[in-house]
């Protein structure tokens, strides 16, 4: 436990002077799709439900807390609140209509609804189009803390990621999270023993939802732009990925599948032109075919077998 | 070569003349580090790598050199690309930390809307300089103008404005549109019926399809039985590709004329004479104009083993243009050189009498062009018969129309 903690404060701590070594903006883009990672695998992982329309809860909240900030002229933290209350809210519209499946339909249902929001960001006035939203300004936190500055910026976009983070290792470990494992596991018997799956599902979907969107309106403040690409299904795509190549069901896998997926689009952009796709194929198909647990996942069980053996 | 290097150092001279104050200043002012760095930021993975992509990286790098063995400069020129991946938050990311952290001083190419739109912000914050080749967002110029950004080879403006005035103009004046159903479709519709109604033509009509669509045969018969003599295609990509496949298996070709506002050389490649023949278009460039166009674009050509896209001209003059600009204030600084891109004239294979104008549009004669029938073409890539040269001061939406805040009414 003691050992536990260490560890946590350890990362804290490289978290905090992160910006002085690395670009900042580039870390603010990881912590941004890390925590929508997280999002996602608080469903797949530990739910047991593959949304494969995720990017939607992404764009929604990005084009709300861009059109709120920008047009409306609410101040940042007020239009991040409000963004993800937003992105719950299609959650529960979504997640009603999606748990009634399972499986494949369950996914096919989040996808196809997710493209009716796609088409609907495509044509709405407000987004731009294929232009994108463009021009956020990014607000003073609180009317005193200038968010223009990038390093200003960084530690509030640490602080939710941090709060977030903390939010669904709460969930993970507390009752419901336990009854979201049961579901995982066996429906059949959570339902036997008593529980109201559809409802706890639901509540996991609206939870993963907000928690999305909050990563898309924070994404919107970082870039001061949303375009279509947050709500696209390749970026619904992406998250997959991510979480699988990190490990899907460990709390931090999302984390280091969203840091690696980041860097590698970024880093890779300017040093070897074209590749940059067929490299990513070629990463996700050596994940699935070597090692299925993800990064973490593998790390763990040889951590456990080390320790196992002496 | 010799003519251009005079008229360098003319127009240098009469800038000092002109601002006599200016060059006391400009004597402390130098190119930061003795090095000045161009990034190509373009989609070399996606649906517009062939339009810009590696073409375009090319093109700068022939730039760069050709000003190399030309004026040979004090200081080092390097060129570095990136490909964004068509998605706005990598191009933004990239061009940030281009700027911060390896001291960029010009983003180029930069095609697709909204990674554009985002690199301009980008680009005023940091204060420096982005001439965009690729993008066709007439935003750039407009709501969203920067006075750091330049916008040199096209916008939707000029694309449908101009088959809209030139076509009906020789006497093809009802029209028929196909328009993708998303605000780049209806925005291209828009300023083509309105320069088609201003030349005294008439629209009969318009079928939206949806984006990416696959089957287009009930749009067709409708453009078909609408008796249009002109049937215009408000698409892009994919869609004005399968359109126009499409209309030619349906035989609307034979009694209709397909205008493409947004169409290239690189289409008319892809798809073949025997299917395009015929259609209508605008392009900035065509490689087949001049015995100078035909000069660059078969070094172009022995370089990148395609001939260049308007993009990729337009990337090798926006390099040029900025180099001598460069040389010209003795400085990388922004706003210096861009002062300077106001006040010169461009002279080269891309542009003759091109000028930047205070809303950032780089305005230069346009082409109206036909496709060729297949027998007439003599060699690979001659494809197009030029119907009519549309003039800079009306190929670009007027200054009295434009939404920009920089631009004094």
């Amino acid at each position: 436990m003691n050992r536990q903690l260490v560890g946590y404060g350890l990362l804290l701590a490289l978290m905090l002077v992160a910006p002085t070594l690395v670009y900042p903006v580039l870390v603010m883009k990881i912590l941004c799709f890390a925590l929508f990672a997280c999002a996602f695998n608080l469903l797949i992982g530990y739910t047991g439900l593959l949304s494969f329309g995720h990017a939607v809860f992404l764009g929604t909240a990005g084009y709300v807390a861009g059109h709120s900030i920008k047009v409306w002229g609410f101040p940042p933290e007020i239009g991040l609140i409000f963004a993800a209350l937003a992105a719950a809210a299609l959650g529960w519209v979504i997640g009603s209509l999606a748990i009634r499946r399972s499986g494949i339909y369950f996914a096919m249902i989040t996808l196809a609804l997710a493209q009716m929001m796609y088409f609907f960001f495509l044509q709405a006035p407000f987004t731009g189009g294929e232009d994108g939203l463009q021009d956020v300004p990014r607000g003073k936190l609180l009317g005193i803390i200038d968010l223009a500055d990038d390093f200003n910026l960084y530690y509030f976009v640490l602080a939710i990621f941090i709060f977030a983070f903390w939010l669904i290792h709460r969930t993970i470990h507390s009752p419901f999270g336990q009854v979201l494992k049961a579901i995982r596991e066996n429906e059949a018997r959570a339902i036997s023993l008593g529980y109201d799956v559809a409802k706890y599902k639901l509540l996991a979907f609206v939870l993963s939802a907000g928690l999305a969107g909050l990563a898309g309106a924070t994404k919107t403040l970082v870039f001061r732009f949303a375009t279509l690409t947050d709500a696209h299904w390749h970026t619904s795509g992406e998250v997959v990925l991510m979480t699988l190549l990190g490990g899907m069901g460990t709390v931090f896998g999302p984390v280091v599948g969203a840091a690696t997926i980041v860097t590698l689009q970024n880093e890779l952009a300017d040093k070897v032109g074209s590749l940059v796709t067929v490299i990513m194929g070629a990463i996700f198909v050596v994940c699935v075919l070597a090692f299925r647990r993800g990064i973490v996942g593998e790390l763990g069980a040889l951590y456990k077998r080390i320790t196992g053996n002496r | 070569m010799k003519r251009k290097l005079i008229g360098a150092l003319v127009g240098a001279a009469a800038m000092s003349l002109a601002a006599g104050q200016a060059v006391a200043q400009k004597a402390g002012a130098k190119v930061s580090g003795d090095m000045v760095k161009i990034g190509v930021l373009t989609d070399m993975s996606g649906v517009y790598s062939d339009l810009g992509g590696q073409g375009s990286v090319t093109a700068a790098q022939m730039a760069i050199d050709d000003f190399k063995a030309q004026a040979k400069p004090a200081w080092k020129i390097e060129l570095v690309y990136a490909d964004h991946q068509n998605k706005a938050d990598v191009g933004s990311n990239k061009a940030r930390e281009w700027y911060d952290t390896q001291g960029v001083d010009m983003i180029t190419d930069a095609l697709n809307s909204a990674v554009a739109l985002a690199v301009s912000k980008v680009t005023l914050e940091k204060k420096r300089i982005l001439i965009d080749t690729g993008a066709a967002s007439t935003r750039l110029t407009n709501e969203d103008c920067s006075p750091n950004t330049v916008h040199y080879v096209y916008d939707t403006y000029a694309l449908a404005n101009g088959p809209g005035k030139a076509v009906t103009k020789q006497g093809k004046d009802s029209w028929f549109f196909l328009t993708a159903d998303y605000a780049f479709g209806h925005s291209l519709e828009k300023d083509t019926s309105d320069a088609v109604k201003a030349s005294g033509g008439k629209v009969v009509g318009a079928v939206r399809h949806p984006l990416n669509a696959s089957d287009f045969s009930s749009f067709l018969l409708q453009a078909q039985s609408s008796k249009a003599k002109v049937v215009g295609l408000a698409n892009a990509g994919g869609d004005t590709i399968n359109s126009i496949k499409a209309a030619n298996e349906f035989g609307l070709t034979k009694n209709q004329t397909i205008v493409g506002l947004l169409t290239t050389i690189i289409d008319i490649h892809a798809l073949g004479l025997p299917t395009t023949q015929g259609m209508m278009f605008t392009e900035g460039f065509y490689w087949n104009l001049n015995n100078e166009t035909r000069e660059w674009s078969r070094r172009f050509f022995g370089k990148h083993k395609k001939m260049p896209s308007m993009l990729h001209a337009g990337t090798y003059s926006a390099v040029m243009t900025y180099l001598k600009a460069v040389q010209a204030t003795g400085t990388d600084e922004a706003d210096a050189v861009m002062k300077q891109l106001k006040a010169t004239t461009i002279n080269d294979m891309f542009a003759k009498g091109g000028k930047v104008r205070a809303d950032g549009r780089m305005v230069h004669d346009m082409y109206l062009v036909e496709v060729k029938k297949p027998a007439e073409s003599k060699e690979p890539w001659d494809y197009y018969h030029i119907k009519a040269v549309i003039p800079a001061n009306e190929a670009f939406q007027p200054m009295s129309l434009s939404r920009c805040p920089l631009v004094k009414k």
